[in-house]
């Protein structure tokens, strides 16, 4: 709607009067016009095309190289670089993740070890020294059972030989006494036989 | 002169050149093409100086355009497709920063010229050609055959196909011409109000707060149309160039 009011206004002083005229009576568009004498539109003023048409080759062309030569090439290699990077540090980041995770495997393979392992010398530890606490305790009592043998052998003998000395004994007395009382010497052999007597009725 | 809404678009010669009896003066229109490509070249140049492995902030903005674009080749056109990635990403470069530059006051808006807008639309158009016939030889011609069509329709889905194809370049070209230079006549037009209503006195200042607060609005809007016109012009010349690389192939 603007721009059909704008575009009959300016056709007037392109159609009849000179420039002169025109700038009294439009004062809003005369100066501009004045330039290019033609009263149209300016995007539909033919006259300035070639010209913009020569630039625009010119510099949409200069730019279209820079674009194709310098900038398109240098951010793809940024973004493919970085892209590469990231990649890399995820495969490292990966690698070393499975390293880590082997180790601690590795780690608890060797406690889990070394776990049996004490375990099964203490058991042995255990073991032995049940065996030998047995073993001594064993050997002590054979070593005192053995004493024990030794002493009722020798009280037995002891008691053996004193009651052999008592026969003898209990003779010379009985002999002493006989004579004592009676005066002459009893003979052995009688005396002998009253000891053995007495010793029976004993 | 300052009401004028189409006035921003006037061209003027800075260096008169003529060649043959042609014009072809550097303007205003070229001074604000080359300034475009120092600003979207210098960005990307400079942006991505560093190389950084982490990027900056710039670097940033930078290598998302790339990606942006890139994904939006791959889905258009597939992995063929993307031998056209300079050029799709030039011409979306080109026509963002034309139109951002345009949003600055007294800028002159490069896109807003619907030759400029027209070669761009015929560049794309004659690629898809060019490499259609260069790549499939006849065999491109499939691209106005859709498949599975009953053979009694066929020359009627034909005809409505070139036409289609014919219309392309207008679409494309007139579409981002005529949405930079309404909104730019618009902005224009309201900003203009302000200005003619603050000086009427009080009653015309406070009337003036409402078109100031549709210049605002509109200003912000003109934001997004410029982003959304580059990026509508690149998808369709993704869609396009598929044609190209695959044609008969929707």
């Amino acid at each position: 709607m603007f721009v059909t009011p704008a575009f009959a206004q300016q056709g007037a002083p392109a159609n009849g009067d000179t420039h002169g005229a025109a700038g009294n009576v439009h004062t809003e568009t005369g100066v501009a016009h004045g330039e290019h004498g033609s009263g149209v539109f300016p995007p539909f003023d033919q006259s300035t095309y070639p010209s913009q048409l020569l630039w625009l080759v010119i510099t949409f062309g200069f730019f279209y190289l820079v674009m194709q030569k310098v900038i398109v090439p240098r951010i793809g290699g940024i973004l493919e670089h970085r892209h590469d990077r990231i990649a890399q540090d995820l495969d490292e980041a990966s690698r070393l993740k499975a390293e880590a995770d082997a180790a601690v495997e590795t780690y608890e393979k060797e406690l889990a070890a070394a776990r049996g392992k004490a375990g099964t010398i203490a058991e042995t530890a255990r073991e032995a020294a049940k065996a030998k606490a047995n073993a001594d305790r064993a050997a002590i009592e054979a070593e005192l059972s053995e004493k024990l043998a030794a002493a009722e052998t020798r009280i037995g003998d002891i008691k053996a030989k004193a009651f052999a000395e008592v026969g003898a004994i209990a003779e010379e007395t009985a002999s002493a006494i006989v004579e004592q009382l009676i005066g002459p010497k009893a003979s052995t052999d009688d005396v002998k036989a009253a000891v053995a007597a007495a010793k029976v009725g004993a | 002169m300052a009401n004028d809404p189409t006035h921003q678009f006037q061209i003027s010669k800075i260096v008169p050149i003529e060649i043959g009896g042609m014009d072809f003066s550097f303007t205003n229109a070229s001074l604000f093409m080359v300034a475009t490509v120092a600003c979207a070249a210098g960005f990307l140049y400079f942006s991505t100086a560093n190389r950084g492995l982490i990027p900056s902030r710039s670097q940033s903005v930078a290598e998302m355009s790339y990606e942006f674009i890139a994904s939006m080749l791959r889905e258009g056109a597939g992995s063929h497709g993307m031998k056209f990635f300079p050029m799709v990403f030039t011409l979306f470069m080109f026509v963002l920063t034309a139109n951002l530059l345009g949003m600055f006051p007294y800028f002159f808006t490069v896109t807003s010229q619907i030759i400029v807008t027209f070669a761009l639309a015929v560049f794309v158009i004659g690629t898809v050609v060019v490499y259609g016939f260069y790549k499939h030889g006849f065999h491109f011609l499939n691209v106005f055959v859709p498949s599975g069509v009953p053979g009694v329709l066929l020359p009627l889905v034909v005809a409505i196909e070139i036409i289609s194809f014919l219309s392309r370049p207008i679409s494309l070209s007139v579409r981002l011409f005529a949405n930079m230079l309404a909104g730019h006549i618009t902005l224009k037009v309201f900003a203009g109000f302000v200005a003619s209503l603050g000086t009427l006195g009080a009653i015309g200042i406070g009337g003036a707060i409402l078109p100031l607060i549709m210049t605002v609005a509109l200003t912000g809007l003109e934001f997004l149309v410029a982003f959304l016109q580059a990026y509508v012009f690149a998808v369709l010349t993704c869609m396009y160039l598929n044609d190209a690389v695959h044609p008969g192939g929707h």
